[in-house]
């Protein structure tokens, strides 16, 4: 039975995606006389050449360490959706520890992340001490903290470590020694998405195979059993968020140590409201994460080419996504096949009986 | 300072921080309609944003403000409708589905404004309308409270008198009371008879139109053009306040009120050059803490009365 159940998952994510496959195309009918040619470049866009795939790469490495976060407390049921002020705030301490440590070349590199995830983990832990103390919604407290983390970012960056001849709102550049270098000398790949996959594993590792992880499911499935069996339930809230936090600090640093080697953002990257969608399409699963991560990357990158190629505006791919989300967290949605497959189950049981 | 202490006591001061909370006081009866019945709408923000856009979209293809508020008041109803079967027919959790429902309308209002006007960040480049502003007679001519009170826009009028209906609306009839029972205990309202799924689509209906009325006047009130996300978190922040008011519209009103003041201030802070990244943040804060202090409130009460029960 359990095989089974997984394949409904499958099948169920699986047809969740071609419906909104569908309906994408059924609005670029609507909105250019050739949705064709508009499709064509959103599905083969991100494998039509080398760079573009690397492109698709570089975009899935912030995602996964947000689905990542977001698991991580999903797991535990706690509704913090604050990876994205987290993210966001790493950032800044990753500006900040690129631009002020010493330059020793490696050991740069680690401080800076260690920076991130210190930052990610201390914006986590406001909510989290709120929710376990007084048993305040980290939903509105984590929310508020995005935009905490956002204003006051761009105020340490605006005022503080902004580079006045650069011509944008931009940080200064950070030195080498802080850089992810290039790997290929061509293409603007660089070694994020191989942390991210390490990350993937370890965090599979925490949930799955230490005391931590388990007492963490444990409160998720259910919070008074897990009480009454003697699990701390208060510090296993605090826990969970804060390493959620000190992942979700990552997704930002890593980007911005990658790709642009200076802090770029004057909006929020919207990479942690994107973790919540991989999270629900993998399930929470850690290692489900990374194809989860690819594939909304993959529309992310899709919808971008067929904008660049067509005109069409890529925010096509958001509503997209939201159907997504809809259909996979729909109960209703397929919950027939559901049952028949629970109902034979226990048929089967009997019988042997 | 001088200069601060002028802008804070100055009558236009008390005129704006009502201008700044009508969007947010909108949101917060928006969430109190949806909470006595026990949802948490957290598609506020989406709902607003599509009706900000729609609003903004039909007053400039027909000419006239009041059609481009019906039909962005439309949109949000239709908005919530739609998230209510979700939630109610489908099962879904009300949390993502609001969510979803929010990334949607963010992606889904920057896709059509781009699709109609070729731009897409505002809608400047269209001759939208906004609805009229309204002087009070008598009040009006009062020194400083007439600069206050008067001469807002019909939308500030309408949330404020809004207040005194929800509030009407919840304690003193029928439906308001089935609204409360289904909030309260839905199982033992579903046993005398309530349909807990009827009540909850009026209650998601009602928060629509609020929300919608919210998203209206931030296009063509507070500003006459629609921009990308422009709602910045005001659904949200509608939410928190109405969670500080508890279920009452008048704690809602008090709620938004506060968080009025500090956008407010915010910009008579920004004048004596304060960043504005700084006090654009005051506000956030402020919820915070006052989440903290409204939690920690709440948990001693239930301490005290278990104490009290075991004394009994």
């Amino acid at each position: 039975m359990r095989n089974k159940m997984v394949l409904f998952e499958v099948v169920r994510t699986a047809l969740t995606i071609a419906i909104a496959l569908l309906l994408g195309y059924l609005i670029l009918i609507f909105a250019t006389d050739d949705p064709n040619t508009a499709f064509k470049w959103f599905i083969y866009g991100p494998i039509s050449r080398l760079r573009r795939f690397v492109e698709l790469l570089n975009r899935a490495t912030p995602l996964i360490f947000t689905g990542l976060a977001v698991s991580i407390v999903f797991q535990a049921e706690i509704f913090n959706i604050g990876a994205e002020g987290q993210l966001f705030f790493g950032a800044v301490a990753a500006t900040f520890a690129a631009l002020y440590f010493p330059q020793i070349p490696f050991l740069h590199v680690i401080i800076v992340l260690i920076f991130a995830m210190a930052a990610g983990g201390l914006w986590a832990a406001v909510p989290a001490y709120m929710k376990a103390k007084w048993n305040a919604s980290e939903l509105v407290s984590s929310l508020m903290m995005n935009y905490v983390a956002f204003y006051l970012g761009l105020y340490i960056i605006n005022y503080h470590m902004r580079d006045v001849n650069a011509g944008f709102l931009v940080s200064y550049k950070f030195p080498r020694t802080a850089w992810l270098p290039r790997l290929l000398r061509r293409y603007n790949l660089y070694p994020g998405i191989f942390i991210a996959l390490g990350f993937a594993i370890l965090v599979w590792f925490f949930l799955y195979r230490t005391k931590y992880g388990y007492e963490l499911r444990m409160v998720g499935k259910n919070k008074e059993f897990a009480r009454f069996s003697g699990i701390k339930v208060e510090n296993v809230i605090i826990y969970s968020q804060i390493i959620s936090g000190m992942v979700a600090g990552l997704a930002g640093a890593v980007e911005i140590m990658g790709l642009y080697k200076r802090f770029v953002w004057q909006m929020t990257p919207g990479y942690g409201f994107d973790g919540i969608i991989v999270a629900l399409l993998a399930r929470n699963n850690p290692l489900a994460v990374i194809p989860a991560a690819f594939l909304v990357a993959y529309m992310r990158t899709g919808a971008l080419i067929m904008g660049r190629m067509t005109g069409i505006a890529p925010e096509i791919v958001m509503m997209l996504q939201a159907i997504i989300i809809l259909l996979i967290t729909a109960e209703a949605f397929l919950s027939f096949w559901k049952k028949r497959i629970i109902e034979k189950a226990a048929m089967e049981q009997e019988e042997k009986k | 300072m001088n200069e601060l202490v002028h802008g804070i006591l100055s009558p236009q001061f008390f005129y704006s921080i009502l201008r700044v909370t009508t969007p947010i006081l909108f949101a917060a009866l928006a969430a109190l309609l949806s909470d006595v019945a026990g949802s948490t709408n957290i598609g506020i923000e989406g709902m607003m944003l599509m009706s900000a856009f729609w609003g903004v979209m039909v007053s400039a293809w027909t000419g006239s403000a009041w059609i481009g508020l019906l039909a962005g008041v439309t949109s949000s109803v239709l908005l919530s409708l739609a998230l209510a079967y979700f939630y109610l027919n489908l099962k879904t959790d009300l949390v993502l589905a609001g969510i979803a429902f929010n990334i949607f309308s963010s992606g889904a209002t920057v896709f059509l404004l781009y699709l109609f006007t070729g731009d897409k960040g505002s809608s400047s480049s269209l001759k939208s309308y906004v609805l009229p502003k309204i002087d009070i007679p008598l009040i009006k001519d009062i020194p400083v409270v007439g600069d206050i009170l008067s001469g807002h826009h019909v939308l500030t009028y309408i949330a404020f008198i809004s207040v005194f209906v929800v509030q009407y609306f919840i304690y003193k009839t029928p439906l308001g009371l089935r609204l409360r029972a289904v909030g309260e205990n839905p199982d033992a309202a579903q046993s005398v008879g309530i349909s807990v799924k009827k009540i909850r689509y009026i209650s998601m209906l009602l928060s629509g139109l609020m929300a919608g009325f919210g998203g209206a006047f931030l296009s063509m009130g507070y500003v006459s053009w629609f921009a990308r996300d422009m709602t910045n978190g005001r659904g949200f922040i509608g939410l928190a306040a109405q969670a500080l008011g508890g279920h009452s519209a008048f704690g809602s009103m008090w709620g938004s009120l506060l968080f009025g003041l500090a956008e407010a201030a915010s910009y008579t802070l920004q004048a004596i050059r304060i960043p504005s990244e700084f006090t654009n943040m005051l506000p956030f804060i402020f919820t915070i803490i006052a989440l903290a202090i409204y939690a920690r409130s709440k948990l001693l009460q239930i301490k005290k009365i278990k104490e009290e029960e075991k004394k009994a």
